[in-house]
């Protein structure tokens, strides 16, 4: 049949038909943590910026930085930056043709969960 | 179906007119995140916070700058191409074109204003 409407065809992925499954959330949160993660380059490159501008300027960007919004937004970052490198590694052994049945997948969307809060503890204790 | 060799089918680098490069460069730049990303973290995380002094001092120290030089081009590289996948999957037409355009603005000026900072800071 021809297409009658060929400027309105649907884009992937088609969100209304999925229920809801670990393997599908751990892909959109890697994309939601990937985009999301542009804030946190935008503020370290700020304070990048200010420390190389002078010391009031510094002072400003850092202060804003370690302000309890600003800890709040570097924390959550951190969170997003461990759940995208593991999630990241784990799309690398997907893509290399391993862990695709569904258990083995499942379990290593559990792995990426669990181990982005541990790796987000453990830096914020070794920082 | 149209009748087609297997040549054929494989000419043209597929719809994307690029094949398989992008998908390449991806877990090329990932491989790379993965060692770098880390270290920026340890050397960054101790960072913010300190004085100004302090921050000028390991900032023109050389593994520091360094890793960040490489965190932002390989990491804001990372950002454009990802960028992509995700507005050729969720926009399309002038939308999608501006968006990219936007997206690869943000990623080079990001990189290159952190680049001076850096080497503001290192020399």
């Amino acid at each position: 049949m021809a297409d009658v409407n060929p400027g309105e065809r649907p884009l992937s992925p088609h969100l209304s038909i999925y229920r809801p499954q670990l393997t599908s959330i751990s892909s959109i949160l890697n994309r939601i943590t990937g985009v999301g993660l542009l804030l946190s380059a935008v503020l370290i490159v700020w304070w990048l910026l200010a420390a190389a501008t002078s010391a009031e300027a510094y002072a400003q960007a850092n202060g804003v930085i370690t302000s309890m919004l600003g800890d709040l937004v570097m924390t959550l970052s951190l969170l997003a930056v461990w759940f995208h490198y593991l999630s990241g590694l784990r799309h690398l052994y997907f893509d290399a043709g391993n862990g695709l049945d569904v258990e083995t997948a499942e379990k290593l969307g559990w792995v990426v969960v669990i181990g982005s809060v541990v790796l987000t503890a453990l830096t914020l204790i070794i920082i | 179906m149209r009748y087609l060799t297997d040549r054929k089918r494989a000419e043209g680098r597929g719809a994307a007119h690029s094949g398989t490069a992008h998908h390449w460069y991806m877990q090329v730049s990932a491989f790379g995140l993965a060692l770098i990303v880390p270290t920026f973290l340890f050397i960054f995380g101790r960072a913010l916070g300190s004085s100004h002094a302090e921050v000028l001092e390991v900032f023109s120290r050389p593994v520091p700058a360094i890793v960040t030089a490489l965190m932002l081009i390989v990491g804001m590289q990372h950002f454009r191409k990802g960028m992509q996948t995700v507005l050729e999957d969720y926009t399309k037409k002038s939308t999608r074109k501006a968006l990219l355009m936007i997206s690869a603005t943000l990623s080079y000026g990001l990189a290159a204003t952190g680049l001076f900072a850096l080497a503001k800071i290192a020399f």
